[in-house]
């Protein structure tokens, strides 16, 4: 998918998010108002009714043909506290897996009146492709396509960094782990670099790093002590060990000693150098305990978060019309 | 409505004594008060000053409420609201810049009880305009106009605070 056919289907004529499918082709000042968004979206915690009205009426489907937790979870209760109603579909038990083609499930679920789309599916591309045949009302978001984006992971990371450092410019992010295998990751980049941060290294053997990593606008690095010198920002990955045959670590106790995260290898980074991970995470092969735990990681405030960005994106998404003017 | 009237400092000086008033009249000792983003916050600000109110003064953005969201999509400008006192029990003064359909305030007042169950709320507003769509009051304003359908009433500011006349649009 190019960059312009991508951003071509996510806006609309006026330039805004219909769809939200990749950060690729996305301004910073759209990324900039997703952020602006989820920050008053943040405050909803602070009532006692934790829903605002935006979506009452609207129906989410979160459409997961592959297993996700903390995602779905946090794609459930953002459209639960915009007062949407939520279905959940585990594909792996429904008809698909009785042979009904993707298609037709989608244009099931349509003649049912939904409002949008959380697709999480293995194969990279497969929200556009929902996103192309859809009803024109419809919006479609990306909970994940196979190696290719996971933009609300994206954005809800740039979000946690924004709140923990004020801002993007001078800094220095270190995403550490299997880049291989990792939507997370290439949606980050994407994320990063538009939103101008100073560097994005890369760090990681080299059979976990695409060919051409450089190309994506990182700096690749092989060595953790080196990669992480200096940084303001690491961004652990999980290493995907159910993408992976054996062929691409030695073992998981090798990997540890070579990319881990303790305590000695951080003291590289600078002082107030902040540790966030997508998770799940694997305690002992790519993380220590004592950091996941300790007063520099941010990972559940990332979780938190998660929920303010997932609210901002549906909100926007839906409802993408033309700008019409209403007395207020 | 002449063009003296339209001299902010007066309007505001005349909303502050009608809030005094109704304030004594009712017995509502130490309320709260809440400025309606974005002008009603401005009005807001320099009314807490002069009353002396000791809470810290609470902000609303009501896009999340707004029953015009189907039409016009997510407000671009939308602000985080911000109530820093518990709403139970309290006593409130609402104030907004311009009451117009009346929709703003109904946003507001839903927003607030998701917050909790005030005791009373008074509603302040700078100008009270003709055009009103839902039955909603202001108890004290600044002042009173009549205009033509689709002509719009507009705060600007902070500083200087100054109302303009144009034709339609937000």
């Amino acid at each position: 998918m190019s960059v312009t056919a991508a951003a071509d289907i996510q806006l609309t004529a006026s330039g805004r998010l219909r769809h939200f499918l990749t950060i690729e082709g996305l301004s910073r000042e759209l990324l900039t108002r997703i952020m602006d968004t989820a920050e008053s979206f943040a405050g909803v915690t602070a009532q006692n009714v934790k829903k605002v009205p935006l979506l009452r009426g609207k129906t989410v489907v979160n459409l997961f043909f592959e297993n996700s937790t903390r995602t779905r979870t946090t794609f459930e209760l953002a459209a639960k506290r915009l007062s949407a109603d939520v279905l959940n579909i585990n594909i792996a038990t429904s008809a698909t897996s009785k042979g009904e083609s993707l298609l037709d499930t989608i244009r099931n679920l349509e003649a049912m009146h939904v409002d949008m789309f959380v697709v999480r599916h293995a194969q990279s591309g497969a929200a556009h492709f929902i996103a192309r045949h859809v009803a024109p009302h419809i919006s479609v978001l990306n909970a994940g396509d196979g190696r290719h984006a996971h933009p609300t992971q994206a954005m809800l990371d740039v979000f946690t960094i924004r709140r923990a450092k004020g801002g993007f410019a001078g800094l220095k992010v270190a995403i550490v782990g299997d880049i291989l295998h990792s939507r997370v990751a290439r949606s980050e980049i994407w994320a990063l670099n538009t939103l101008g941060v100073d560097e994005v290294r890369v760090v990681a053997p080299k059979t976990l790093l695409p060919a051409h990593v450089e190309a994506l606008g990182v700096v690749p690095y092989h060595d953790l002590n080196e990669g992480l010198r200096d940084v303001d920002v690491v961004i652990m990955l999980r290493l995907q060990l159910e993408r992976m045959g054996s062929a691409f670590i030695p073992s998981e106790h090798e990997y540890f000693q070579r990319f881990g995260l303790t305590e000695k290898r951080l003291e590289k980074a600078r002082p107030d150098v902040i540790v966030m991970h997508p998770g799940p995470i694997n305690r002992g092969i790519e993380i220590d305990s004592a950091i996941a735990d300790g007063p520099r990681s941010v990972i559940l405030q990332q979780v938190t978060h998660g929920i303010a960005v997932r609210m901002a994106v549906m909100s926007m998404a839906m409802h993408a019309g033309p700008d019409l003017e209403v007395p207020v | 409505m002449n063009q003296a009237d339209f001299d902010v400092e007066t309007l505001l000086a005349r909303l502050e004594n009608s809030l005094r008033e109704e304030l004594a009249r009712r017995r509502l000792d130490d309320p709260a008060m809440i400025g309606v983003h974005t002008g009603g916050a401005w009005i807001a600000e320099v009314l807490h000053r002069r009353l002396g109110l000791s809470e810290p003064l609470g902000y609303l953005d009501i896009s999340f409420y707004r029953d015009d969201y189907p039409q016009s999509g997510m407000n671009p400008d939308v602000r985080a609201s911000k109530l820093p006192f518990r709403v139970d029990g309290r006593n409130i003064v609402l104030i907004d810049d311009v009451l117009y359909t009346g929709r703003t305030v109904r946003a507001a007042l839903n927003e607030i009880f998701d917050y909790g169950r005030p005791a009373e709320i008074v509603l302040g507003v700078l100008i009270d305009r003709n055009g009103r769509q839902i039955p909603i009051q202001a108890d004290c304003i600044g002042g009173r106009v009549e205009l033509e359908p689709g002509r719009r009433i507009k705060l600007t500011g902070p500083e200087p605070l100054q109302l303009t006349m144009r034709a339609g649009g937000r």
